[in-house]
């Protein structure tokens, strides 16, 4: 060790420990406002909503910027897993909310249900819709909030981790892996449209705004609850993903991003790093879809189908790769664009000879402009940061070294 | 009585009519039963009619049976009714079918057979109708037999079969007769070696033919049964006691329902038998509750299982064919084993018909993807939307050009020049910037992707739009009952055919295509040889692009054309060509082969639920990278390195 590298590694955490305490200020002062606001009637509870939706959409950025920004594998499966967690979640609201009714129509009859009947009468409720009223076996823990909270975590959690095992241990890599987590996407979404998959087919899981418990409330405390959460749990992730990817698992991290093969030969073991950021992001993604749907009120097979997960990917590459704010900024930028674009918020442009309606041509504008920052900032908006910063990379292209990226003559010479 | 007497002076009065043709005589003697026939009445005047073998029986048959045959009260005899006018009708000769004499309205009476009675005419025609000259009408005489199947036209067929010239007819004769005879031959050996003639033959009449013979009832009995036994019936013990129940022959299981029912039933107030109503939320409350109830005697008693055991125990079940002859079953056995033999064997070969037919769809949606990601390595994910664009050419095509034909023709080429030229564009202005950066690529494109998609919705609207056949595409190619496919499929199957023929040709025999090959295999090395690679990435892109266009006529062909049909091809495709193997033409191939003959292969055990085959078939696939990492057809040597 030269007192270089010492001083190098010395440097370092200050720089990411700014941007984290930057970061969850801002976090906590946005949750603050809107409190305030939401209080003073000045904001809507659908409005409260959606930026409770829109931090869970920005956490699962975040996992998805570890994975791909840090790790170098571009999962175009993470949205799957943030459907399954909704599922998850979704399950115990349904059960307990269909047994809360079911209970209150048979509490009239003289003779008292017997636990029978009331599973009978549930599973009539549920399934009525697919054709049948027996419960599946997937349902055995819905009656239990611990059981199906765990189940959040455990379900995404273990589809990564022996998906991951697959496909990993076999040195998948690059575009080949992305197909593979496409095509594991597309099956799963393929399996849940189908009636008899258990989960009501293509209906989906309905009323899940509705908290059991809590039928009393207003859905203003509850959308505000949410929001808190929602905002709690990006903060809490943020921390963790922060903290994996610095030091030195995070020096692994983008060594395997960088050069897989150099990393092996330094004797790590490439795929267990890989399966751990990748199992890790899955289930952090998996309660973020559990804090997302009781918001949402709905999920159905289609929010788990393989372009969810490219949009997931689309968010990250506009908010900036390898840099935890920018996934965060990517996906809260995009996903509030995209819903005043198409809620009709932005006033149409007439040109005379033809209107242009928002509504339609607002994924026209997406996609010119993904292609735009692909093109022009591979950096995102993170990068402008940077020139707030003043913070530039030196400019990698040399004369030094056998590959682009390698250090300029200037660099060496220090 | 009087009628009668009336018409009988009639006729003797009339005389001079009566040598005009024997049919009439006939019909006189008969008088009142053809003018008001009943079932039973019928048959004698049919039998009097066939008897005598006259030309004009058929005919006149016809007339009756549709309702034409009228009885003129001025001389009693029958005709029939041709052009009415002004309340006259003219009356047309019943043999020589000549107008020969007009009569008014009100002096006619119209036989009206019923609906009983035209059948027995009806099947008295056919025999008539199994020698007409048309064939097709033959024809008809042979479906309507094959529709209700009666013994009586086992003779009838038979004499028919003898002048039957017809090859196909012929046998459509003979296959029937077998079936007819089978079932109601005199003897037992008619029937057998009728039904042992049957054991080839597919058509769902046979099929079912041999069904009926071999219909069982179901009996329970304490003692084996007699009649011609086909074997006992295998039933779980619930379902066993359950029939004994419905015959009456023990006490029915007391169910969950039946106790809550019998509480209801028995509630006096808020309590059952002195145990309040509000207590029984468990099924052992609610049995305690109710075995009171069965020892006050108003409710019948649980049935233990020893008591069920018992009765199953003297009680067996039996199925009886209601065929008595035990040959017939036999041999109706050995035949139908060997008729689903042959139905699995045609059923196998359909099955295979529509893998290949799909695997060439999945083929044809792949190529230009094996081309642009297989051999340069660049991920496309707006070449589903390529295939879009093509479908869309042909029907913005079809719009000017309203020959089906011609506006094909004139389609096929502009979709390959559309698309071609939409992914040079592509190609030049972004991917090219991105060949370092492939997973960008793949995002860009996407990007690209959802644009296009977005544009065709607001250019074409949200529904889908059609891509007509030329009537020579309509329709299909017909094996026998159960193997068949539409020559669109076939047509799929024929271009994607000259597709792999003309890539094979392109690649491996052209110029164009050693150099594609060069530029694959190593840029800078091609480019000192003097080949452009900013130049063949281009045209290479162009070509897999162009193809996509060719492969969206044919798929909006055969299904419809919307602005989602690329994005509903493109996972499909991409899977085509990592399975077959990176890079090769062949593998991609092999790929969409591998994926036609697994998903119809899952299909085929479960037809209705194509969703769960997909599932199934990605999930194989993932497996199946596990085992190749590469595809079937993995690359070699120093070009596998990238």
């Amino acid at each position: 060790m030269t007192d270089a590298t010492l001083s190098y590694r010395a440097q370092r955490p200050p720089i990411k420990r700014t941007s984290t305490m930057i970061f969850l200020g801002t976090l906590t002062v946005f949750v603050v406002l809107v409190t305030v606001l939401s209080g003073a009637d000045l904001i809507s509870t659908s409005f409260v909503k959606l930026l409770g939706k829109t931090l869970c959409l920005a956490l699962a950025a975040v996992a998805m910027d570890v994975v791909w920004g840090y790790t170098g594998i571009l999962s175009l499966g993470h949205m799957a897993f943030f459907g399954l967690g909704g599922y998850m979640i979704g399950m115990w609201l349904m059960w307990a909310r269909t047994e809360a009714i079911v209970q209150a129509n048979l509490a009239t009859q003289s003779l008292p249900p017997t636990p029978a009947e009331l599973r009978d009468a549930i599973g009539g409720q549920i399934f009525g819709v697919v054709g049948t009223s027996d419960i599946p076996l997937i349902w055995s823990f819905a009656h239990a909030l611990p059981l199906q909270l765990i189940l959040v975590v455990a379900v995404p959690g273990l589809l990564a981790l022996v998906f991951g095992w697959l496909a990993f241990r076999s040195r998948v890599t690059g575009v080949y892996l992305s197909i593979l987590t496409q095509a594991m996407t597309l099956a799963l979404s393929l399996y849940l449209f189908q009636n008899d998959s258990g989960l009501r087919g293509n209906n989906g899981l309905s009323g899940l705004q509705n908290i059991p418990g809590f039928e009393n409330t207003s859905q203003a405390w509850i959308s505000l609850t949410f929001f808190w959460a929602s905002a709690l749990a990006l903060g809490l992730g943020y921390l963790l993903f922060a903290w994996v990817v610095s030091g030195r698992m995070g020096s692994v991290l983008r060594a395997v991003r960088d050069d897989e093969a150099r990393v092996r030969f330094l004797g790590y073991h490439v795929e267990s790093f890989k399966l751990f950021a990748f199992t890790l992001t899955a289930i952090v993604t998996g309660i973020a879809g559990a804090l997302y749907y009781p918001q949402a009120g709905i999920i159905n097979p289609g929010e788990v189908a393989p372009i969810a997960s490219i949009y997931l990917a689309v968010w990250v590459a506009i908010g900036g790769r390898g840099r935890l704010y920018g996934a965060a900024i990517g996906a809260i930028a995009v996903s509030l664009l995209s819903n005043w674009f198409t809620s009709g918020g932005v006033p149409d442009i007439d040109l005379g000879f033809y209107e242009i309606r928002w509504t339609e041509w607002w994924l026209v504008l997406l996609g010119a402009g993904f292609v735009c920052v692909t093109l022009f900032a591979p950096k995102g908006l993170g990068g402008l940061v940077d020139l707030i910063a003043r913070r530039t990379d030196p400019d990698r292209q040399g004369a030094y070294g056998p590959d682009t990226g390698a250090k300029r003559t200037s660099e060496g010479a220090e | 009585m009087i009628r009668f007497l009336l018409a009988f002076l009639l006729t003797t009065l009339s005389a001079p009519a009566l040598a005009q043709a024997d049919l009439q005589t006939i019909l006189q003697t008969h008088a009142d039963e053809v003018e008001s026939p009943g079932r039973r009445t019928v048959a004698p005047v049919i039998e009097d009619l066939l008897a005598s073998g006259l030309p004009s029986v058929p005919m006149f048959l016809e007339a009756w049976q549709g309702r034409d045959i009228v009885r003129n009260a001025e001389d009693g005899l029958f005709y029939i009714a041709g052009a009415e006018k002004d309340d006259t009708v003219t009356l047309i000769d019943i043999a020589s079918k000549e107008p020969v004499a007009t009569a008014p309205d009100a002096a006619l009476s119209e036989a009206r057979p019923n609906g009983g009675v035209r059948r027995v005419i009806g099947a008295a025609l056919v025999q008539f109708r199994l020698s007409d000259p048309d064939p097709q009408a033959r024809r008809d005489a042979l479906a309507s037999i094959a529709r209700r199947p009666d013994a009586d036209q086992i003779e009838p067929l038979r004499g028919s079969l003898d002048t039957e010239e017809n090859a196909r007819i012929r046998a459509e004769k003979e296959r029937l007769l077998n079936i007819l005879v089978a079932r109601f031959g005199a003897t037992t050996q008619a029937r057998v070696d009728a039904i042992e003639a049957l054991s080839g033959s597919i058509t769902p009449d046979a099929r079912a033919a041999l069904a009926q013979i071999l219909e069982t009832e179901e009996g329970v009995g304490t003692e084996a049964p007699g009649g011609n036994v086909a074997g006992p019936v295998t039933l779980s013990p619930d379902e066993a006691y359950a029939r004994l129940v419905d015959e009456g022959l023990a006490p029915p299981i007391v169910t969950p329902a039946a106790i809550r029912d019998a509480i209801l039933a028995n509630a006096e107030g808020d309590s059952v038998a002195g145990i309040p109503l509000a207590t029984l939320n468990t099924d052992a409350a609610r049995r305690a509750a109710y075995d009171r109830l069965a020892t006050d005697g108003r409710a019948s008693p649980f049935v233990t299982q020893a008591q069920v055991d018992a009765a199953l125990a003297i009680h067996r079940f039996d199925a009886i064919y209601t065929e008595a002859d035990p040959a017939v079953t036999e041999a109706a056995l050995a035949s139908l084993s060997a008729v689903e033999r042959q139905v699995a064997l045609n059923q196998t070969a359909d099955l295979a018909l529509d893998a290949i037919s799909l695997a060439s769809i999945y083929f044809l949606a792949a190529i230009g993807l094996a081309i642009t990601f297989g051999v340069m390595g660049v991920i496309n994910m707006a070449h589903g939307e390529f295939i879009m664009m093509g479908a869309y050419t042909g029907y913005v095509v079809q719009q000017f050009v309203p020959d089906y034909t011609l506006s094909l023709v004139i389609a096929l080429p502009l979709a390959f020049v559309v698309a071609a030229a939409a992914g040079i564009a592509m190609e030049r202005l972004v991917i090219r910037h991105l060949y370092h950066r492939p997973l960008e690529t793949l995002l860009a494109t996407f990007g690209i992707s959802i644009a296009l998609q977005q544009l065709a919705k607001n250019i074409f609207g949200t529904q889908a739009r059609p891509l007509t056949s030329p009537g020579w595409l309509s329709g299909q190619w017909v094996a026998n009952e159960l193997v068949s496919i539409s020559y669109i499929r076939i047509a799929i199957f024929v271009l994607a055919l000259a597709f792999l023929e003309l890539l094979l040709f392109i690649l491996n025999r052209t110029r164009l295509g050693l150099e594609v090959r060069a530029v694959t295999q190593n840029p800078g090395m091609a480019a000192s040889m003097g080949i452009d690679p900013d130049r063949i990435n281009m045209l290479t892109f162009g070509l897999g692009s162009g193809i996509a266009g060719i492969a969206g006529v044919a798929i909006g062909l055969y299904a419809q054309v919307t602005s989602e049909m690329g994005a509903n091809y493109i996972v499909q495709s991409f899977m085509t060509v990592v399975v077959g193997g990176v890079g090769n033409v062949w593998g991609t191939l092999a790929g969409a082969g591998l994926i036609g003959v697994l998903q119809k292969t899952i299909e085929g055990f479960n037809p209705s639920n194509t969703l769960a085959a997909q599932t199934y078939m990605i999930l194989f696939i993932i497996l199946f990278i596990q085992f190749r990492p590469r595809g079937i057809v993995a690359l070699r040597g120093r070009a596998a390195e990238g």
